[in-house]
């Protein structure tokens, strides 16, 4: 409605000056895609030369396809490296942890915003406050920290760190949709002498499929793409995720353009496959979590 | 009612488990790297105390300096460069067709892992094979300069891939933003004469003023904590000319062995990034906060 209005108004103020609105109109446009080129057109010289031989690299133009594609690129960084095994060390290192994350978040943010109890604004602000710490200033502790618990090289010293560290942004995507919860559901369901823990999974909790999806997803993200602590906290092959198994796969074969290229495509590909399946959400997701703040 | 909600039993066991691992996690840690900063340690023998002596050596670090400067530098450009990205996202709410599409295709980069960016830009900026030199070649420049080995301009080069990664995300914020304020407001404006320019400086931006102090701050402490892209990229170098806090840190601690001096500087940055978050808070404070919703 207020869109329509908008464009009735302009629409009668646009005799006087309608070619200077287009061509104003026409850079903004021309702007906009020039943005767009920019920000993909990386990613398509990378996929360009992911199907090159070295010698193609430096002879073709670089957005030139070599005829025949080399699609054996792929195979070959597949089947001859570790990337597989990192590839599947990343889906289920990131899917325990996002299940963990969404579920603890959930049950504090649930507590917080739903519940009585003195002390809930310091624990969310102890929450909240965690969005500011930079990752690096706890880095020595943790090492030494885990070290002591023999998880040095465990699996678990990723996924606990990736749990407690997203847990603040997850709080924080979740808090505007608790808030805005109506309390009537609850009560009625007290007044049939529901106790909070069936209240919380069988009404609350489906009721918050579509915010926690969205949490879901931007937690799969950073999960999947993240560095720092794998690199620091697991050093063997066995368990290395993606990330940094690319980094030393590619360490290693410093000069083989076409494996280099296949291998970051492999580990972009399964992220931008969720992308362009649930865009929407993953957009909404991202807008939510920073606006609200 | 509240005797349910207010349950002591059920909050503890909806807020312990992810209380204790954040406590655990993020905040015993950080004050135990300010600790583990008056200690020398080697990271295997036992630590000996010695004051206040890291945080001294620290101040007169030339190299640590150094590396500060290229943080806050980041941090500046950062802060400068969403003024451009404010200006896209209000040329994109705006009347412009494809809106939607344009938003998603600019977030792509932000999907990557760092790992895979800077490989992918070590690529891009490699001196013979490289997209971006074959281009300059292209027309006609004949020594193009060596991106990543020149110290005078290897900080500049590593920037781009930063911006090119975060752009999409803060564009996608502010526009999720502009596309919040009522059309109500900005059509009485235009009623009364307002051009659009007048419309978006006295309107649209003060209506967002909140969503741009969060992203000031966003932007600017996490510039300050940056890391993986560089590491990866360079490494700090060429001879420290690309060094920022965190890598200086992950050097000293995991490369030099020394973890009672890295933990001062973890510390350090620690400090600088909840300063930097309270003072831009501060700087930023408005009266009163404009509703509008």
């Amino acid at each position: 409605m207020n869109t329509a209005n908008t464009i009735e108004l302009q629409a009668m103020g646009a005799s006087k000056s309608s070619l200077m609105k287009r061509i104003i109109l026409g850079f903004f446009y021309l702007l906009l895609v020039i943005i767009a080129i920019l920000q993909v057109l990386p990613l398509v010289w990378l996929f360009f030369f992911s199907l090159k031989s070295n010698q193609e690299v430096f002879t073709l133009a670089p957005f030139v396809l070599p005829n025949p594609p080399r699609w054996e690129n792929y195979v070959n960084v597949w089947t001859q490296g570790n990337i597989s095994r990192y590839f599947m060390n990343s889906i289920w290192i990131t899917v325990v942890s996002v299940a963990l994350t969404v579920l603890l978040a959930n049950f504090v943010t649930y507590a917080v915003t739903r519940m009585k109890w003195k002390l809930s604004s310091l624990v969310l602000g102890l929450f909240m406050v965690g969005l500011m710490i930079p990752v690096h200033s706890t880095l020595i502790p943790l090492f030494n920290l885990y070290d002591h618990l023999n998880l040095i090289n465990h699996p678990l010293s990723i996924i606990l760190s990736y749990v407690a560290f997203n847990l603040p942004i997850t709080i924080m995507i979740l808090l505007g949709f608790y808030m805005a919860l109506p309390r009537e559901v609850e009560e009625a369901a007290i007044v049939d002498g529901s106790s909070v823990n069936r209240m919380f999974f069988q009404i609350i909790l489906p009721m918050t499929a579509s915010v926690m999806s969205t949490t879901a997803i931007i937690n799969m993200i950073y999960n999947w793409n993240e560095f720092i602590f794998v690199n620091t906290f697991i050093s063997s092959d066995e368990l290395k995720t993606l990330t940094v198994g690319v980094q030393n796969f590619i360490g290693q074969y410093s000069t083989d353009w076409g494996a280099i290229g296949a291998t970051l495509m492999i580990s972009v590909l399964p992220i931008l496959l969720v992308f362009f399946l649930l865009s929407n959400k993953i957009v909404e997701g991202i807008a939510a979590g920073s606006v609200k703040g | 009612m509240d005797k349910v909600m207010s349950n002591k039993k059920v909050i503890a066991l909806y807020v312990l488990p992810a209380l204790l691992l954040i406590l655990a996690i993020v905040y015993i840690p950080i004050i135990l790297t300010g600790y583990y900063g008056l200690m020398e340690w080697d990271g295997v023998s036992p630590m000996t105390f010695i004051g206040l002596d890291n945080y001294q050596l620290l101040l007169k670090d030339g190299e640590f300096w150094n590396s500060v400067q290229h943080s806050l530098f980041l941090a500046v450009v950062s802060a400068l460069s969403l003024i451009a990205y404010l200006l896209v996202a209000l040329v994109l709410s705006s009347q412009i067709k494809g809106s939607n599409l344009f938003r998603k295709i600019y977030l792509i980069p932000m999907l990557m892992s760092s790992v895979a960016v800077a490989q992918l830009w070590l690529k891009i900026y490699h001196p013979t094979n490289g997209v971006m030199n074959s281009m300059l070649n292209a027309i006609g420049i004949e020594n193009p300069p060596l991106w990543l080995a020149d110290t005078s301009i290897v900080l500049g080069a590593i920037f781009v891939p930063i911006i090119w990664q975060y752009a999409g995300f803060y564009i996608l914020i502010y526009y999720a933003a502009f596309k919040n304020i009522p059309a109500s407001l900005a059509e009485a404006a235009r009623i009364d004469g307002a051009s659009p320019w007048q419309i978006a400086i006295r309107i649209k931006l003060p209506l967002i003023a909140e969503v741009i102090k969060v992203t000031v701050v966003l932007a600017v402490v996490g510039s300050l904590k940056y890391f993986d892209l560089i590491y990866v990229m360079t490494g700090g170098g060429p001879n420290g000319a690309s060094e920022v806090m965190a890598s200086y840190m992950y050097h000293k601690a995991f490369r030099g062995f020394d973890f009672g001096y890295g933990s001062a500087i973890g510390f350090f940055l620690l400090i600088i990034c909840l300063v930097f978050t309270w003072m831009i808070r501060k700087l930023t404070a408005t009266k009163e906060n404009i509703e509008y919703s």
